[in-house]
């Protein structure tokens, strides 16, 4: 019998680790985020109350780790279907160089750590939110919705659209009907924004077995499906107009906005089945990745101006 | 009975120590969070309790 000097043993043999520190920080998803740090920023920011700056970074750090650590459970429990898939085939765990085991453990600590450090640092309502976030996008969505129904990015898409109410509980200790709002816009935006991602990648998907919506009901219903998202989450953005926490200045941007993203989601309706090239979905893709940053971008903007007295 | 020994390669004795400096400075940064946070959160009544 082989022993390993000083070494742990993986499942695969006598190999040993060759993990980097940053396929660690791959495991997190940076890219996700970078998104769900700037939303619950704007949450923030949009909260009443100005909180101890040191306080708010240290919360928002926690977000972000909280939102880190789902991504790495969501690749530990995803190797498989990560595996076949182009587009995540070179993640660390299918490509082998983060055990599952590994992943695991680090998604688990990093949860704990996230939670109770925001519960501490700020409040507990905002670490309860940021609990059932995680929960919420590691085991409803991935263990269970993912790869059982084509609505898997409908309900899943709430643990994305989550951050702004955490962190503008993490200011005020409450959910309010403004920061549902927020979660509304994000809530009504990740449907065509996965389906576009899903309409040129269904190959991948068909690959993997995950029952994604031009799988299952193919790409004339998702064409109907994107529009109709499209001029909802065009209405919700003018919601903090309505709402009365944003300005018309912002109302009139955000106009513009939802006018582009239905524009874009009429040429993806318009799109023939014969396009292989689906350049009108790719396009949506894009932008809806835009529509968000800037929508937000706005409602920061806009924030700024009102405590300078520039708008109202 | 003889005992057979894996020796790690250098790849694996330089990812190791890689890995090995990124827990110290996560530990590291985890520690002055909770320091800063804690002066921030509680102020100088941090200080002003019963021993």
């Amino acid at each position: 019998m082989a022993l390993v000097d000083q070494e742990h043993m993986d499942d695969t043999g006598l190999s040993l680790s060759e993990a980097a520190p940053g396929d660690f920080i791959a495991l997190l998803k940076p890219r996700v985020m970078s998104l769900v740090v700037f939303t619950a920023f704007v949450g923030m920011v949009m909260a009443p109350g100005v909180p101890n700056p040191l306080l708010a970074i240290i919360s928002i750090a926690a977000i972000a780790v909280g939102a880190g650590a789902s991504g790495a459970l969501n690749m530990w429990y995803d190797a498989d279907i990560d595996a076949v898939m182009g587009r995540t085939a070179r993640r660390p765990v299918p490509a082998g160089r983060v055990t599952p085991g590994e992943a695991l453990g680090f998604g688990l600590v990093l949860s704990a750590f996230s939670v109770a450090t925001l519960g501490l640092m700020a409040n507990w309502t905002a670490a309860a939110l940021l609990a059932f976030t995680i929960f919420f996008y590691a085991v409803i969505y991935t263990m269970w919705l993912k790869r059982s129904t084509p609505q898997n990015i409908v309900i899943g898409g709430a643990a994305g659209a989550l951050p702004p109410v955490v962190g503008w509980a993490a200011v005020t200790g409450t959910v309010s009907m403004e920061s549902l709002v927020l979660f509304l816009i994000i809530f009504l935006w990740t449907p065509p924004h996965f389906w576009a991602l899903a309409l040129f990648k269904s190959g991948d998907y068909e690959r993997a077995g995950i029952p994604m919506l031009p799988n299952v009901a193919g790409h004339a219903a998702t064409k109907k499906q994107i529009f109709i998202y499209a001029l909802l989450l065009a209405a919700s953005g003018i919601l903090p107009v309505v709402a009365g926490f944003a300005s018309f200045a912002y109302g009139a941007v955000a106009a513009i906005l939802g006018g582009g993203f239905v524009w874009y989601s009429w040429q993806v309706l318009r799109m023939p089945e014969s396009d292989v090239s689906m350049k009108p979905a790719k396009a949506l893709f894009g932008y809806s990745l835009l529509y968000l940053f800037v929508l937000f971008t706005a409602l920061l903007a806009d924030r700024l101006l009102a405590s300078l007295g520039l708008v109202s | 009975m003889d005992k057979e020994y894996v020796k790690p390669t250098e790849a694996q004795l330089k990812a190791r120590r890689k890995r090995s400096i990124a827990l110290a400075i996560a530990l590291a940064v985890f520690v002055v969070i909770v320091y800063i946070g804690s002066l921030a959160k509680l102020g100088p009544g941090l200080f002003e309790r019963a021993m």
